[in-house]
Parts: structure tokens; sequence; C-alpha cells
């Protein structure tokens, strides 16, 4: 009875075939919504640090180094790829990729890092994203006149004549 | 004769001892599911043994915690001496989503020396077999670090000296990317 019972399972599992993926050689396509290392575009970031205010793993450190340059570092050590950064991104400049094969002898080779142009808040000196596309161009060099060469250009040298124009008005004062 | 057969046979199987130190037990079915006739692990030569005296390799999942370092501690000083420490899943890569929290000291690495890192939450059983292949030479690790550097400042610097009077304007000659 027993004997019977085994070769009926000998039979089952011949039945079955080959089962095992030949994984490193060649990959199994996966499922479409597989969610894998965020990738950020460094194009179309525009430094609001709104992925890392809704990190739940704080893996996204946003800080400048100066008043012109943002730094964006993605650390990618306790990321869950939970997607909320992708997710918050006004500009969708991050993408979750389906790249999951990480394996690295080396922490670091995980991290990416932007660097971001901002402008200057002329109150408190600090970065911030130019709100105009016309204060986006002024950002990189583009003035009123000239804007094939890319040059200065004072538009007017006009200067008042006459009396200086301190007391052109008069405040009377009690 | 027998004993270099062995070693020429055998030379590159790992046994595996699978240390889980406060996970979530997601990454540990994960390396069960490796184990699997579906991902064949044992193709490899690698078998996983329950004691960390007869391992060459430790899995670690999960974080170090308060309770559980002294453990991983001990244990990782119980296997014999060319060992190798895979930390898998991102708590044991570093620290987890409660990485600040009271009983969470913070990834393994600062507790035990860790040789191989594969993030994910839990990694994919490929991904684990992909950490392992590249342990073992038999494919090149796919991830190098990115970075995007601005060299160019957009705004251009400008000098006193250059400035050139022509008819009415005033140019300045130089403008000098910084």
């Amino acid at each position: 009875m027993s004997l019977l019972s085994k070769l009926e399972e000998t039979l089952l599992c011949l039945k079955a075939g080959r089962v095992t993926l030949p994984y490193p050689a060649e990959a199994k396509p996966l499922p479409e919504k597989f969610r894998g290392r965020p990738i950020f575009d460094a194009a179309k970031c525009i430094g609001c640090a709104g992925c890392a205010n809704n990190c739940p793993a704080r893996e996204i450190l946003v800080y400048d180094v100066c008043q012109e340059i943002r730094i964006l570092k993605y650390l990618g050590r306790r990321c869950t790829y939970c997607g909320r950064c992708a997710d918050v991104c006004p500009e969708k400049a991050i993408t979750m990729s389906q790249e999951f094969e990480n394996g690295t002898g080396k922490i670091g080779d995980i991290q990416q890092r932007l660097d971001l142009f901002m402008s200057t808040c002329q109150r408190c000196g600090r970065c911030f994203k130019p709100p105009s596309l016309l204060e986006d161009l002024k950002m990189k060099g583009y003035r009123f006149d000239d804007l094939e060469n890319e040059r200065w250009i004072f538009r007017s040298q006009a200067r008042l004549e006459g009396d200086d124009a301190v007391d052109d008005v008069k405040i009377e004062l009690d | 004769m027998f004993k270099n057969l062995c070693q020429k046979m055998f030379g590159r199987s790992l046994w595996v001892y699978h240390a889980n130190s406060g996970g979530c037990n997601g990454c540990d079915i994960e390396v069960l599911n490796a184990l699997t006739p579906y991902y064949d692990l044992e193709r490899f030569g690698i078998k996983l043994v329950g004691s960390p005296r007869h391992a060459d390799v430790m899995l670690c999942q999960g974080p170090a915690m308060r309770s559980t370092a002294q453990a991983l501690r001990r244990a990782y000083e119980a296997m014999p001496a060319p060992k190798l420490v895979f930390a898998i899943g991102s708590c044991a890569c570093g620290g987890g989503v409660w990485f600040d929290s009271y009983s969470v000291i913070g990834p393994v690495e600062k507790i035990i020396p860790v040789n191989y890192y594969i993030p994910g939450c839990p990694p994919r059983p490929e991904a684990i077999i992909y950490g392992v292949a590249v342990a073992l030479g038999l494919v090149e690790k796919k991830t190098a670090p990115v970075q995007f550097k601005e060299l160019e400042l957009p705004i251009p610097r400008y000098h006193l000296d250059d400035l050139r009077g022509k008819d009415e304007l005033v140019v300045y000659e130089k403008a000098e990317k910084v």
C-alpha cells in the first residue's frame, strides 16, 4: 500500500516537470506594477523638498551648500520603495523604476545626488525656485535687451539735470 | 585525494545561517522562497543550516535591536573564520523605517561587519539570488552611485574693467560664466 502511494507521488512529481527558473542567466518578466528603486531626474527637479518631507524612512536629504545650490541626496539604504516621493512630486521628476537587482558590496552604490540651481531670496538669503519663466531665464544669464549675446546692457544712462534730487520733495516737519 | 576533490567540488558552496534580529519576517519568507524549487539556490551549493557554527555566511534580517544585539554579536563570533555577512532588506541595510525608535540601534553593521548589502523591503527572491551571485562572482553588480553635478553656474560674472562704452550703450565685453 505504502509502496503504491509512493509510486503515485513519483508519478505526480514527474508530471510537473522542471519548475526551476534559470534565474541569474535569464530573468523572468516582472509584474507591471512592480516598484523598484526610485530614479531622480535632475532636469525636472525644482528642489521643493516635498519628497524629503514625505519620505517615511527619512532617506532623502535636502540641504543648501550656498545661496545658489541646493543638494538633494537620496541614500536608499532604508528605502522601502513605497513610492510616496514619486506620488508627491509636483514635476514628476521621480519615477519608480523596475530595478531591483541592487545587491552590492558597498552601500554607497545605491545613493543618488542632485545639485540644483536655485534663486536666492533677497530677504532671507536662502534658496528658492524662481516662480516665473522670466526669472528662470534671468537665472540663466539673460537680461532685458540683448538676448542673443547674453550680455548685460545698461538700458539708460539718464541722469537728473540740475539740482540734486534730494531736495525735490520738501517734507514739512512739525 | 578525497580532500582535494572535496575542496574542488565544494569550494564555492556556501552554507548559510539565517539570523533574524527583530525584523518583521518578510525577508525571512523571501529567503525561504529563494530556497524553494522555483528559485533553487541549492544549485549554487547554498544550503540552509541551523547553527552558526556550521555556517560560512550569515544572512541578517531586521535591524539591530537593543534586545538582540548581544545575541547577534555572539552568533557572529561563533561562526568559523572565513565568514561573510549579508544584510538583507532595508532594515538590515539601514535600520528600517523605525530607525529612530528607542529599541532600534540601527543597521546591523553597527554590531557586526557587513560584506554585502541587498536593499529592498522585502527584496525579491531574485534580488537575493542576484546579491549572492554578485558575491560568488557569477554576475557583475549593476548599481553605481549617480550624481548630477552642475559644473557651470548659470549666472554670468562681470568685472568693472570690462566695461566698454559704445555710442549710447555701455556693454560688458566679457560675460564670463562662473
